[in-house]
């Protein structure tokens, strides 16, 4: 397939940029923060983008969706990355999505597909339980009781934890610590009994949670897809959350780039434009070549991933650690090149670094897709 | 079948009956170049065979027009014959800085006379051009050339110094910068003219490269005659056709950061010298450094593939030939660098078996080059930033 957008692509990436722009651009993203939101975005902005129709992008028509394929909901994503704005799309409509899609029975799909594609549900993946990613070494543990499960242990860093309607839940019904075999995924409600909620604060001003699982009874009916056969479904939800979060870090670079090179057309020292600085010039122009080679990884991955293509999970290995290091390039060269100004909260530039950090660390960084990338790729 | 379908499996077909086993996988020693010209010496009867099947389809200049002798492809079709040429890993059935850098600024800018007589010698690798630019005094400053054309009337006499003349020494023909007006400003009294390297008054002096060859020459001219219809376009008019042949020359420089490494990649190399460790290559710093250049190596291929897409279906300008030439000579550099911690000490014994012939280390050598040549590194980045960032 050629890498360029086809029309509908181009179409929807230019609404997309259109309503951010008007109804999320980074300055609501300071209210909330100043406001001291507990779910980190307007409540009528969710509500305006499920009327969009952005909550379906990905749910298969026979359950009442669009599918409209990654592409599309690629285009949305790169400009949440523009505007830095929060909403439960990328845990809802993508992680959410991926996970029921790919292991949920026809039932789970049936009732829960919908319900995203409508908006009447949020939900949330509850995967890593340290500071570091690492899907092998999940150690919570769910075990067998008569009618379902008892789920004991604890999640961190879960975004979207404190304001989904259902949690999905990586635990362990067998094997242990680093084993790939006995990881089972469960749907679980945010409120059940036993399930303990505590937001934290991170540098994005978005909901992240810390969420105990004590002794948490499930029904069967809670298990998504076969018992102790999750690690396929969760790597395949979160190649998908990782290709999507290096669109957004494609939108976050872009935008640093753009806001910098005005700012280089606009600063006068020495009598003259800072833009007329080879020192910056060269750095600027590397900075641009960097940019133009995140498009098109982020691009084939897409694509890659709308064709079913086998080499999706290797390409969004590579994609995740090329949109981690120019993303880090990008953030930083904005700032720098800003001077003091930049180090100012009131000034926007530095809350795409404050952005960018998480969105790369999550699901693994640069290292850790690096590694993966030499591991699939046999080394 | 649609029709791109059926070209693909005639093109199959074709090629599975025409191109030589032995052209199928890369030379020993690592030099898989055919020149062409009058006096090459090809270095198999099947790699002549090759040039010369290829040549008679015009696929040594596919998409170049039919009545020259090209294949007359369309972007498509060019496509799926790199694609195919590809998958049975052939060899380029000719090189040649006709087809990559004179041809192209032929067919935009010369006279019909020109075309008809330049250009079906190219396709079919009998004439070898080089390219007379840079002077001891005009290098990343190219319009500050001195080498004089004078004007006679129907021709030209000129003087004058060129130098770093890749095979100046081994080509035919010359397409040349010329000072033909010494009032006018910098790039407006320059000429790009041709001329035949045996006409009297063209000497090539090789000059020898740390990597041990000499592919390049200083070459003098002394009172060198060229005729005027030979000048390409308008006399004193050839500084916009120069610098569009270097947009060509570019592309193909930073094409080269792909450049194979005899079918394997560098994963694949390194795993297999230094051994693997419950899956992992030993030496995690190396293993580190190697899959961050096969990480960059794969979104570079994506992005020349992405600008060609982008060309075909009229979308905007992309990224420019000035990106892709930076980008991918700085990878070609890096990934040499690797190769050379990947085999260790082998890897800097000039002759002998270890380093395969001294292959590795010259090659190595030879890479610092392409950073250099068709315009520095440097020179690329202030033509992103002023041209496509509009820095001042
Ligand atoms: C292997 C090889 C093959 C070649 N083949 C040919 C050939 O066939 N025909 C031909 O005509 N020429 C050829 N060249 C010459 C090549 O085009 C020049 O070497 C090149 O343009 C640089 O010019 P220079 O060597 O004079 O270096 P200089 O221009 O003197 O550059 C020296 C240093 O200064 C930097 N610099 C110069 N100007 C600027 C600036 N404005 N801003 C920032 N930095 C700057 C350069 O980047 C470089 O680092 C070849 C060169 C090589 C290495």
């Amino acid at each position: 397939m050629a890498l360029v957008l086809n029309e509908e692509q181009q179409m929807l990436k230019e609404s997309a940029q259109g309503f951010l722009a008007e109804f999320a651009p980074v300055a609501e993203m300071r209210k909330q923060r100043d406001a001291g939101s507990e779910t980190g975005y307007a409540s009528n902005l969710w509500a305006q983008m499920v009327d969009m129709g952005w909550a379906a992008i990905l749910v298969p028509e026979a359950y009442g969706g669009l599918e409209f394929g990654h592409v599309g909901m690629g285009q949305i994503v790169e400009q949440t990355g523009r505007t830095l704005t929060a909403s439960p799309l990328f845990a809802t409509a993508i992680l959410g999505v991926t996970a029921i899609k790919t292991a949920g029975s026809e039932e789970q799909k049936t009732a829960l597909l919908g319900a995203i594609a409508s908006g009447e549900i949020t939900t949330a993946l509850a995967v890593d339980e340290t500071a570091h990613h690492s899907p092998t070494q999940i150690s919570m543990t769910a075990k067998k009781q008569a009618g379902g499960y008892v789920l004991d242990g604890a999640k961190r860093f879960v975004a979207d934890g404190c304001t989904a309607d259902k949690l999905i839940v990586a635990a362990r019904t067998a094997g242990d610590a680093g084993d790939v075999k006995g990881i089972s995924l469960f749907v679980v409600d945010r409120t059940a009994a036993g399930v303990e909620v505590e937001r934290t604060d991170m540098v994005d001003c978005r909901n992240y949670a810390n969420i105990s699982f004590n002794n948490v009874e499930v029904s069967e009916a809670a298990l998504l897809g076969a018992e102790g056969k999750g690690f396929g479904p969760l790597s395949a939800t979160l190649d998908a959350g990782n290709v999507y979060l290096s669109a957004e870090l494609l939108g976050i670079a872009q935008e640093s780039f753009d806001r910098t090179l005005q700012y280089l057309k606009e600063r006068k020292q020495f009598g003259v434009l800072i833009g007329s600085f080879q020192g910056l010039q060269h750095r600027a122009a590397d900075w641009w070549g960097e940019i133009e080679l995140c498009k098109s990884v982020v691009l084939k991955v897409l694509q890659a991933m709308d064709e079913g293509d086998a080499k999706a999970p290797i390409l969004a290995s590579i994609a995740k650690a090329k949109l981690s290091e120019v993303a880090e390039l990008a953030s930083n060269e904005a700032l720098q090149m800003h001077g003091g100004i930049g180090m100012t909260d009131e000034y926007e530039i530095g809350f795409f670094m404050k952005r960018a950090r998480p969105a790369q660390t999550m699901f693994g960084d640069k290292s850790y897709h690096t590694d993966r990338f030499a591991l699939l790729a046999g080394y | 079948m649609s029709e791109l379908q059926a070209f693909r499996q005639e093109t199959r077909d074709w090629l599975d009956q025409n191109c030589p086993e032995s052209m199928r996988h890369s030379a020993p020693g690592g030099d898989e170049m055919c020149w062409g010209g009058r006096n090459y010496k090809f270095v198999s009867e099947d790699q002549k065979q090759w040039m010369e099947r290829m040549a008679a389809k015009g696929w040594t200049a596919p998409d170049w027009p039919t009545e020259y002798g090209g294949g007359g492809l369309d972007k498509a079709e060019h496509k799926i014959l790199k694609e195919e040429l590809a998958k049975i890993n052939a060899r380029s059935p000719l090189d040649s800085f006709g087809i990559w850098m004179i041809g192209p600024a032929l067919l935009k800018f010369g006279s019909e006379a020109l075309k008809q007589q330049h250009l079906p010698p190219i396709i079919r690798g009998e004439i070898r051009w080089c390219q007379g630019y840079s002077e001891p005094g005009a290098g990343s400053d190219l319009a500050g050339l001195q080498s004089k054309g004078e004007d006679m009337g129907d021709h030209f006499i000129a003087n004058g110094q060129k130098v770093w003349t890749s095979y100046g020494d081994k080509a035919d023909w010359m397409f040349c910068l010329l000072r033909t007006d010494s009032e006018a400003k910098k790039q407006m009294g320059i000429s790009l003219v041709l001329f035949d390297m045996e006409t009297p008054g063209v000497t090539p002096k090789p000059i020898k490269l740390i990597s041990g060859s000499s592919p390049f020459c200083e070459t003098f001219l002394d009172d060198v005659r060229v005729e005027k219809d030979q000048v390409v376009g308008e006399i004193n008019q050839g500084w916009t056709i120069a610098k569009y042949l270097l947009t060509h020359e570019r592309e193909m420089i930073g094409g080269m950061g792909m450049a194979d490494l005899g079918g394997k990649s560098l994963g694949q190399i390194a795993a297999k010298t230094l051994g693997l460790e419950h899956g992992r290559m030993r030496n995690p710093l190396l293993r580190g450094e190697v899959a961050k250049w096969e990480i960059d190596g794969a979104c570079f291929a994506l992005t020349a593939e992405r600008v060609t897409d982008e060309v075909k279906s009229g979308h905007g300008v992309g990224a420019t030939s000035a990106m892709l030439k930076y980008y991918g000579t700085e990878l070609n550099k890096r990934r040499f660098e690797t190769l050379l911690k990947i085999n260790g000490s082998d890897a800097m014994v000039w002759d002998g078996e270890a380093s395969n012939g001294g292959w590795l280390p010259r090659t190595w050598l030879r890479t610092k080059g392409n950073s250099i040549e068709g315009g520095t590194s440097e020179v690329q980045l202030n033509v992103i930033a002023k041209n496509i960032l509009g820095l001042g």
